[in-house]
């Protein structure tokens, strides 16, 4: 624990970061301690990792200082931040997966000989060393390709202390770790701090930030809240401060007539992915489903939607089992599904809004394999004037078109195929809020006409909001299911962070 | 910073340091494969027709090889960093025609100063490619078709139809061809020099490491501060450069050049580096291989000759091979990939 005239190793104040229309971060602080870990939390969206690549020198802030032991400095690169004597493990190790463990280490600054030659047996000996004092038996030799993602964060590590690393900053060190290569990364970690290391710690598995940390700093939606020692600050209260409380009113939600079982999903299983997922879902209602970064959502989503193949389990479409072996034969099924990244997956940019909408269906507007141009744009003049695309017209093209009304065209897109079961991925992402208010609109009117919608979402109001159930996933596991009353804030925020006596039901309570 | 060294929990057991070792010799197993290749070639091709092995013969296969195994240097160096050069054959054609040129205009003149010049020239050429592709931001694979074009028809503007005849260039300029040291012809000398300073740099050097690392991870080699565009440009000028010493061995093998030599080569220099074990997308591969592809390509082809097949078969039997050890290589990576997550799920 540091004393109270100790100086900080690093200190931001008053940090401004927007990207395009995006507020990243707004005005937040944040104080690290030479010997302390602090943990870093808050919801998806909160601003963790924008000003994780801050201090690793990949942005820079718009407005805003950073000290580093009191001397305020710019981090304009990888470099200057290194030279500063941070040290940043990324979520994904950056590594080159073809050289070895060693040559990982000591890129670019391998030890040489007196006639200039890489002395490859000091360098071997070196990083036998160095991870010998991290209590770790790795073959230095192996290409790194070869290693677990936690030896490959091993090394990572490694690296930060060959390089002297005195502030060390772990994004979500723990995301694909089991349980036992947690508890050896915490005693390294400890080790470091005992060492006078300061240390942040970017997580939302609360469990273990109460395992680890000394402070915890929380944000919410680019902004600061608090900073409370740990032992200070309940598992309740951090919760709260993460989630906060927002208006609702944004999200108007028609009644629908809930009717049949039209999806069930039992004991849904893929490797190292999700396992043991059930659920059902039944004609007219909106099944929300919410989990933080690496829960699982939007694989599950791609095994219904068949582009990725479950290892076990069973899905039933009214009330018969179905084989989901493709996306044609989910289409078939009546399943649509709009994806999360819709530049990436939903829309072809630099097609027109028509070629885009009737992309799925085009061979029901073909004749002899040729496009019928007139039914093309009737169907999708249909579409775009239901969900009231706004653009010059419908041969413009998707790429012009303001991300609301590109959401609206990957949504006619599908309609256009008259799903049963749509699965919505994270719809309203990146869109202002006039038109998200329209997206939300149009998600319960499909509900009220019958449709099964899973509305998978890491924004926590927009599922409270929009959905009749909310599922939580939790690292690949269901950990609740919660009817629309049940749901709040902090029954689904326990349930998302794995809190394990919190694993309630629908008429579970806090 | 010194870490204590007090107990930490879970040491790793010795089963999985193996596996990794495993693992690590499985990647190295590409040369290796080639050389089994090689034998099973100089095996049954032997068996048949023994004049296969003769020395005489033997040494007929590296002569021809050592231009090729020359340029396989040069792309190795390239496809390191996850880029390729297309233009050297065209290089080494507006190399070996230049240089006689020089001889043919300047009766005369020093053989070493045309081989300085020249050599200049491919390294000038080499680092016009450079500049494209890191500068200009321009993929390699546009760049250099781009060239290959533009350095081919400079060549037929130079050389408007003429040819160099072997009476326009000085006998010191055909030794480098005809020569022997110790007995072995200077070429293969030459491309065994070549070959050793390139293993030597790929390995001991910083620069040569820094070729394997941006062609592995280009986002991890700006993370920790390497200089990626400058690697990239020194590689292709030094492709330029060995794709002149190339040209200059091609002009005095054949003395007779014009604008058409080495047309279409370039596609045998990358079949050889593939075929080597030097991985198209980067950060894998050795110099010693892509030339162990060179010497098995030239092999298949010397073998189609003394079995008297017909040599319409090679162009089909150089494809197979491409393929085959392509397919070889993804079978490999992809086992790698098996066991990876295999452990992971553990």
């Amino acid at each position: 624990m540091h004393q109270d005239q100790a100086q900080p190793a690093v200190e931001l104040t008053g940090i401004t970061k927007q990207f395009g229309a995006v507020q990243a971060l707004r005005g937040v602080q944040l104080v690290l301690y030479p010997g302390e870990v602090t943990a870093l939390v808050g919801e998806n969206g909160a601003g963790k990792s924008t000003l994780v690549k801050m201090l690793a020198g990949i942005h820079q802030p718009d407005q805003g200082t950073i000290r580093i032991n009191g001397e305020q400095v710019v981090l304009d690169g990888p470099l200057a931040a290194r030279a500063r004597g941070i040290a940043v493990i990324h979520q994904h190790p950056t590594l080159f997966p073809d050289l070895d463990v060693a040559e990982n280490i000591y890129m670019g600054r391998q030890p040489r000989d007196r006639f200039g030659r890489i002395d490859w047996r000091a360098m071997y000996a070196d990083v036998t060393r160095l991870l010998a004092t991290l209590g770790e038996e790795i073959n230095v030799r192996a290409p790194v390709r070869a290693l677990a993602v936690a030896d490959q964060q091993l090394v990572e590590i490694a690296k930060a202390l060959s390089l002297d690393a005195r502030v060390l900053i772990m994004d979500e060190p723990t995301a694909s770790l089991s349980a036992r290569e947690v508890d050896r990364l915490f005693a390294i970690v400890r080790r470091l701090r005992d060492q006078g290391v300061a240390i942040l710690f970017v997580s939302h598995r609360l469990d273990e930030v109460y395992a680890l940390c000394d402070k915890i700093t929380v944000f919410r939606d680019g902004a600061y809240v608090l900073t409370a020692p740990t032992s200070e600050l309940s598992t309740e209260e951090t919760i709260r401060a993460m989630v906060g409380r927002r208006l609702e009113s944004l999200f108007p939600k028609e009644d629908a007539e809930i009717g049949d079982v039209l999806l069930r999903v039992r004991g849904l299983t893929r490797a190292g992915v999700f396992r043991d997922v059930g659920f059902d879902l039944r004609r007219g209602e909106i099944l929300g489903m919410f989990g933080l970064v690496g829960a699982g959502r939007t694989e599950i989503a791609r095994v219904l939607f068949g582009v990725d193949r479950a290892d076990s389990g069973t899905i039933e479409l009214d009330g018969r089992p179905v084989q989901l072996s493709s996306p044609a034969s989910a289409l078939r099924h009546g399943i649509g599904y709009v994806p999360e990244d819709r530049h990436a997956q939903g829309l072809v940019l630099e097609h027109a809004i028509a070629a885009n909408i009737t992309l799925p269906i085009l061979p029901r507007l073909a004749r002899w394999g040729l496009l019928n141009r007139g039914r093309e744009q009737a169907v999708a003049g249909d579409y775009a004037t239901q969900l009231q695309v706004r653009a010059s017209g419908l041969d413009q093209i998707a790429a012009a078109l303001s991300g609301g009304n590109q959401q609206k065209v990957v949504l006619s897109k599908w309609l256009a195929t008259n799903p049963k079961v749509l699965i919505l991925d994270e719809p309203t992402r990146g869109i202002d809020i006039g038109t998200k208010a329209e997206v939300h609109r149009i998600i319960s009117h499909l509900a009220t006409e019958g449709m099964g919608i899973l509305l998978i979402s890491s924004e926590l109001p927009e599922v409270l909001a929009m959905a009749d159930r909310v599922i939580v996933l939790h690292e690949g596991t269901v950990t609740g299911e919660f009817s629309r009353d049940a749901a709040n804030q902090e029954t689904v925020m326990f349930a998302a962070t794995g809190q394990d006596e919190m694993l309630v039901t629908t008429n579970g309570r806090l | 910073m010194a870490v204590s060294n007090e107990a930490i929990p879970a040491p790793r057991s010795r089963a999985r340091v193996r596996a990794d070792q495993v693992v690590s010799t499985l990647s190295r197993v590409r040369e290796l494969g080639l050389v089994f290749a090689l034998l099973l070639i100089v095996v049954i091709v032997g068996f048949q027709q023994p004049r296969f092995v003769s020395p005489n013969n033997i040494r007929q296969i590296l002569e021809a090889v050592s231009i090729l195994g020359v340029l396989a240097v040069g792309q190795t160096l390239v496809v390191l960093t996850r880029n390729v050069d297309l233009s050297v054959a065209s290089i080494v054609g507006l190399v070996a025609y230049v240089a006689g040129d020089l001889f043919k205009q300047n009766p005369g003149i020093s053989v070493g100063l045309v081989i300085g010049l020249v050599l200049l020239m491919g390294l000038g050429l080499g680092a016009i490619n450079g500049l494209l592709v890191t500068y200009g931001q321009v993929p390699a694979i546009v760049a250099t078709l781009g060239t290959l074009y533009v350095y081919r028809g400079i060549d037929y503007l130079i050389a408007s139809g003429q040819q160099i005849t072997v009476s326009d260039v000085p006998d010191a300029y055909r030794a480098i061809a005809g020569a022997e040291l110790f007995a072995i012809p200077l070429p293969i000398v030459i491309t065994a020099v070549i070959v050793l300073i390139a293993t030597y740099v790929l390995r001991y050097t910083r620069f040569g490491r820094q070729l394997y690392a941006v062609g592995s991870n280009p986002e991890a080699a700006r993370i920790v501060g390497l200089q990626r565009d400058q690697v990239v440009f020194a590689a292709f000028a030094l492709s330029g450069l060995l794709a002149a010493v190339g040209g200059i061995l091609w002009g005095a093998k054949f003395g007779a050049v014009d604008a058409r030599a080495a047309y279409g080569y370039e596609l045998q220099v990358v079949a050889a580096v593939v075929v080597g074990g030097v991985n198209i997308f980067g950060g894998v591969g050795t110099v010693i291989g892509a030339v162990l592809g060179a010497i098995v390509l030239g092999s298949i082809q010397n073998a189609l000759t003394i079995l008297r097949l017909n040599p319409f078969w090679l162009q089909a039997i150089s494809g197979g091979v491409i393929l085959l050890a392509v397919l070889i290589d993804a079978l490999i990576t992809r086992r790698l990939q098996r066991m990876l997550m295999a452990r992971r799920q553990r």
